[in-house]
């Protein structure tokens, strides 16, 4: 397929969606939305989680109809019924649940449907050599044939992106593109979004990260339970007025207050000489109250080592200790048991029943609460699922529903609410608020920082770097799957994990 | 443009209202919610105005009795498809089960004769389960597999002959002693459907057999002993295959090494999949099995009864088949 192919529109025309209304169920998700997207423009779509950013994404490139509503380019309404036919009006997206299909390669993944193909036989050398000229372009540092299924979470967002990036389209709609990458991935991001734009291509950006969104656009439209709340210029908008329409609230401050656990508080998880796969001699300590957070750009071994610490690494040598005992053996159900749960760095794969319900899905880990002998007792169950939603903020309209049904950043909810339903005494997050938005990562925030007061011990991992240093009360960097530095106190700088993240090995 | 305030959130919808879309989704919805509850009604309905003969305690009595090994055995099947595994080594354990009972029986109280018949297909669903977690080989494989082996094994225990089982005393009165005019295959088969369902819905068992299916790295990761519950599934799997071949050796009287076999494991398999149960694993339900496989049974007992040419019914049945799955797999797209 090739862009020529255009039934409507012409390049320099806008995207003009008018009153789209979208219904699921009973359950409105948009409800008489319009907006203009101007052509080579970066146009931002915010929101809280569940607000119908994604809904609106999807109808603009196809992938659900409205009820109601349209959208034209160029003057012609479009009746798309499918991406790819949205593809051939020239407009692409990058969806927030990463579509990878694991066992094929990589570049077959980037052309995937668009196979560079004589004949119907797909011409491997040809793809591979655009593959490489598309790479460098993008500044990504991938491998044509290894498997996608054996990428990390950011590398199969490179390949979405670069997916969407090799249709040369004029209208790109990115569902939260930078929420699985590190920040020099994310700046790499960033300049193609420019670049997209210089070549006359709009993009549709969605994000939590009201910088991110500040800076790259030129428009912002808010959305708040699936209704138009206001579209502006970028230029006139600030972090505040944009927190306070996608609230209708406004927000003191992103983090709670640091409540340091006190000096002689007893070490609650000693891990000592640790190596795994990808992790080498990792040795630290966590203390009972205390927030560590681990930073590292993405690769540099910061979830292989939540996985070494839970003991479930193929081969792994070193000591973890939890309360002062051995954690023996190699299963996450003896960690759970001993009070050590993780929060896995991707829901969809690594966490979510993705077919069952809210309910089956928060439950999981501790079904033995709400059963007697087996027996689930459901009213048991419902009611303490309830509590647990209400305290995690998750928004469902009934916790029946299928975790798909669920917005993306309600999903990352429901794998909260279960590790709190766990009551460890140990929690690791790994990327905890991936696609959570700014009121219910701030939930999310005073339920962690209320945890570690009531005496937990939690490690955050993650990728956004103020969300490592607005929480943690002491930082460990990881390079190369050693620990590069520890930082504490007034040392806790965005300078300083960097430099300790990048820093050019001297040794090893 | 509209205002709105917080406080408008969608009102607590009932449950299938929501999960229901489009009309179009609302219909797969309801298949499988109700699946094939409907479909079975309104064969029982026309089967009873065609034919005088069908709708007589003694008819459908007899579909039961007919049909006693093939629900057990399809009841169990259900765990082992929702934990995402198969099972195709069903039919000749069944075989095995029965032909070995038929030989002990001979010469040992039918006691030890059925009890080591059980012990068999424990023994056969361990192995499956056993070689399919431990070394990770498809299920596929390792119970078809299995079933050749398992086959052979009844072959060289009859030496091909048949097993009479009906001069044995006691044995036969197992499956068809009677109380409240229906016969012992019926209760026992009852029970046992009703125990392995509820076991799959309203247990943590249940639940975790579930999650093993539905995304076993998730599953692991958040505490359920996934191995544990996949070789549980094949083991309750080989033991019901080992009581439908004793409680049929009891009913008919006779056996041989070859009887069941491949025939059945995919009867079994249909009737699972017309029942709704997916073959990709993560959710399915007993109950709607034991009405699978009786849908089945009262399209060939209905096309024996008026008369029909048989290989119709196979036909038929195939149609059947694909149309289950077919909806399986457009529910499963609709809902990405
Ligand atoms: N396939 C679906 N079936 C039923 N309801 C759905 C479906 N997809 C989305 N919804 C509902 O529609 C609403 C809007 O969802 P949407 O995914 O657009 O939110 P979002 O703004 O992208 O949120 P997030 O920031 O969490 O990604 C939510 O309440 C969600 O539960
Ligand atoms: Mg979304």
């Amino acid at each position: 397929m090739d862009g020529d192919h255009r039934t409507a529109g012409a390049p320099g025309d806008d995207l003009v969606v008018t009153g789209v209304s979208k219904r699921f169920g009973g359950v409105p998700a948009l409800s008489q939305v319009s907006v203009t997207i101007k052509a080579g423009t970066v146009h931002a779509l915010i929101g809280e989680n569940g607000a119908g950013k994604s809904t609106l994404g999807k109808i603009i490139s196809g992938v659900i109809e409205p009820d109601e509503g349209s959208v034209v380019l160029g003057g012609a309404p479009l009746h798309m019924r499918s991406p790819r036919e949205a593809m051939a009006h020239g407009i692409v997206t990058i969806a927030q649940e990463l579509a990878i299909v694991p066992s094929l390669s990589v570049a077959e993944n980037v052309y995937l449907g668009a196979e560079v193909a004589t004949g119907g036989f797909v011409r491997r050398r040809e793809a591979r050599r655009r593959f490489r000229e598309l790479a460098q372009r993008v500044g990504f540092d991938l491998q044509p044939d290894v498997p996608a299924g054996a990428l990390s979470t950011a590398d199969k967002q490179k390949v979405e992106i670069m997916r969407a990036l090799s249709r040369n389209a004029s209208f790109v709609v990115m569902d939260e593109p930078s929420a699985a990458l590190s920040s020099h991935e994310t700046a790499a991001l960033h300049h193609i979004i420019r670049s997209l734009t210089a070549q006359g291509t709009a993009v549709i950006l969605i994000s939590h990260f009201l910088s991110e969104v500040l800076s790259l656009s030129d428009t912002i439209t808010t959305l708040r339970d699936g209704h138009l709340i206001r579209t502006v210029e970028a230029s006139g908008a600030t972090e505040d007025s944009l927190i306070e329409g996608m609230l209708g609230r406004s927000l003191s401050a992103a983090f709670p207050d640091k409540t340091p656990a006190p000096p002689d508080a007893p070490v609650v998880l000693d891990v000592s000489h640790l190596c795994a796969p990808k992790v080498e001699d990792c040795s630290f300590v966590l203390h009972c109250g205390e927030i560590l957070g681990i930073a590292g750009l993405v690769g540099a071994g910061r979830s292989e080592l939540a996985r070494a610490i839970l003991r479930d690494a193929r081969s792994s040598a070193g000591s973890v200790r939890l309360d002062g005992q051995e954690l023996a053996g190699h299963s996450p159900r003896r960690a759970i048991r001993r009070g050590l749960v993780l929060i896995p760095e991707s829901r969809k794969e690594m966490g979510l029943l993705m077919g069952r319900s809210v309910r089956e899905n928060i439950s999981l880990s501790r079904l033995d609460l709400v059963s007697r002998a087996g027996w689930v007792a459901r009213l048991r169950e419902r009611r303490e699922v309830a509590a647990l939603m209400s305290k995690t903020t998750v928004k469902a309209a009934d916790m029946g529903l299928p975790a798909t049904m669920l917005s993306g950043g309600n999903q990352q909810k429901l794998l909260f609410a279960r590790s709190v339903m766990c009551a460890p005494t140990v929690l690791i997050a790994d990327e905890p608020t991936r696609g959570v938005d700014v009121g219910s990562k701030r939930a999310i925030y005073d339920l962690l920082v209320q945890m570690a007061q009531d005496g937990m011990g939690i490690i955050v991992i993650s990728s956004e770097l103020e969300e490592v240093l607005g929480l943690a009360h002491r930082v460990l960097v990881m390079r190369h799957g050693r620990i590069s530095a520890e930082l504490t106190g007034p040392d806790m700088t965005e300078g300083a994990v960097l430099a300790a993240a990048f820093a050019e090995t001297s040794a090893s | 443009m509209t205002r709105h305030t917080m406080s408008n959130v969608a009102p607590p919808t009932d449950l299938e209202a929501v999960a229901s879309g489009t009309r179009a989704s609302r219909l797969m919805q309801s298949w499988r919610m109700a699946g094939i509850f409907i479909p079975f009604l309104i064969l029982f309905i026309v089967l009873s105005i065609t034919s005088s003969a069908f709708l007589h305690t003694a008819n459908l009595i007899n579909i039961l009795d007919q049909q006693a090994s093939t629900l057990c055995i399809a009841a169990a099947g259900t765990l082992v498809l929702v934990a995402g595994g198969i099972d195709l080594s069903v039919g000749s354990t069944y075989a095995l089960a029965g032909v070995t009972a038929g030989q002990i029986g001979q010469h040992h109280s039918i006691f030890i004769a059925i009890a080591v018949a059980l012990a068999i297909g424990l023994l056969v669903g361990l192995v499956n389960g056993v070689v399919v977690t431990v070394f990770k080989i498809s299920p596929l494989i390792t119970t078809l597999a299995m079933s050749y082996v398992i086959e052979g094994l009844a072959l060289k225990i009859t030496a091909g002959n048949l097993i009479l089982t009906g001069n044995i005393p006691g044995f036969t009165t197992f499956a068809t002693a009677t109380f409240l005019s229906v016969p012992s295959a019926v209760w026992m088969t009852a029970v046992f459907v009703v125990v392995l369902a509820l076991l799959l819905s309203r247990t943590t068992f249940g639940r975790y057999v579930v999650a093993a299916g539905g995304n076993a790295e998730a599953a692991r990761l958040a505490g359920v002993r996934v191995g544990g519950i996949k070789i549980t599934t094949f083991v309750l799997s080989g033991l019901a295959a080992a009581l439908g071949g004793v409680i049929d050796a009891s009913r008919l009287g006779s056996i041989l090494a070859n009887s069941g076999g491949a025939g059945l494991s995919f009867t079994v398999l249909a009737g699972i999949v017309v029942g709704g149960t997916s073959i990709a694993g993560g959710e399915g339900s007993g109950w709607r099995t034991a009405i699978g496989v009786l849908f089945i049974a009262l399209i060939g007992n209905g096309f024996d009864l008026l008369g029909v040419d048989p290989n119709w019914q196979q036909i038929v049945l195939g149609l059947i088949l694909l149309v289950a799955v077919g909806l399986d797999m457009w529910t499963r797209r609709a809902r990405r």
